[in-house]
């Protein structure tokens, strides 16, 4: 479906409050405009957006047509122990992407 | 005399047509899709209901003027420990003029250590937007911001 970018600092000390940043190509297409013959292009855009860190809901996003084309996303998270973040992206059409990110915490 | 006159008919022609044309323009400006400080309360009250709402502990930042309403940086921080029994539940931002007035919603935990997001919005015309942080003892917060937009989104037509 789309590309995608998450920026997360590679390595931690175990109770520190790290920035986790995100992006995903993607129209984001609001359902509003029309096409040369006059036709409106359907709504077609991210509605939600998820991250867990080892399995455990950390952040949820629920988007609207009011954000931009290529979401970007940025949050923070205690970095609690070392493991998987896992960021997934959801949209109209039911289409999920998703991305990983590692971490390790000393 | 009759210059005079004249003048004064075609004057009166040319108000009547300007006329026409307005008129014909209003049906056009009615039906364009567009959420309105009300819309913006209604949706607002579907999201946390009747609680009463206070100023206080929300920074919202975004730059008070854009060139561009296709893509404008926004980020909202809250005032909060992030503790187990003191966090951000959720933090909703909603506008005034967008066709719907929903932007984002996010839903946080004691394990974000930091309630503070950052995302890009749409705006479609010069408009105040408004945050509202929902706080785990049920407390309700809100900051506002003005934004002028010089080039609105939701405008172009391929």
């Amino acid at each position: 479906m789309a590309r995608t970018l998450v920026n997360v600092p590679p390595k931690a000390k175990r109770g520190q409050v790290i920035e986790i940043k995100t992006l995903i190509s993607h129209i984001m297409e609001t359902g509003y405009r029309r096409n040369e013959s006059g036709a409106p292009i359907p709504r077609d855009i991210i509605n939600l957006f998820t991250c867990t860190y080892n399995g455990t809901e950390i952040f949820r996003a629920d988007l609207h047509q009011a954000i931009a084309a290529n979401p970007f996303i940025s949050f923070h998270t205690v970095a609690t122990e070392s493991g998987t973040l896992q960021f997934q992206w959801t949209d109209d059409n039911g289409q999920i992407e998703t991305a990983s990110a590692k971490i390790t915490v000393e | 005399m009759t210059g005079e006159t004249e003048s004064y008919t075609r004057r009166v022609v040319l108000a009547g047509v300007a006329g026409a044309t307005a008129l014909a323009t209003v049906p056009l400006l009615v039906r364009r899709a567009e959420a309105t400080p009300e819309t913006m309360k209604a949706a607002i009250h579907r999201v946390i209901g009747e609680s009463p709402v206070r100023k206080g502990k929300v920074t919202l930042d975004i730059p008070p003027l854009v060139e561009n309403g296709n893509t404008i940086a926004m980020s909202v921080s809250v005032d909060s420990p992030m503790i187990e029994n003191d966090y951000v539940k959720a933090i909703h931002i909603f506008n005034e003029k967008n066709p719907q007035p929903d932007i984002i919603s996010v839903h946080l935990g004691p394990r974000a250590g930091k309630a503070a997001f950052s995302t890009r919005i749409r705006l479609a015309d010069s408009q105040n937007v408004v945050a509202i942080a929902e706080l785990s003892d049920g407390s309700l917060w809100s900051d506002t911001a003005e934004v002028i937009v010089t080039i609105a989104a939701c405008l172009e037509y391929n």
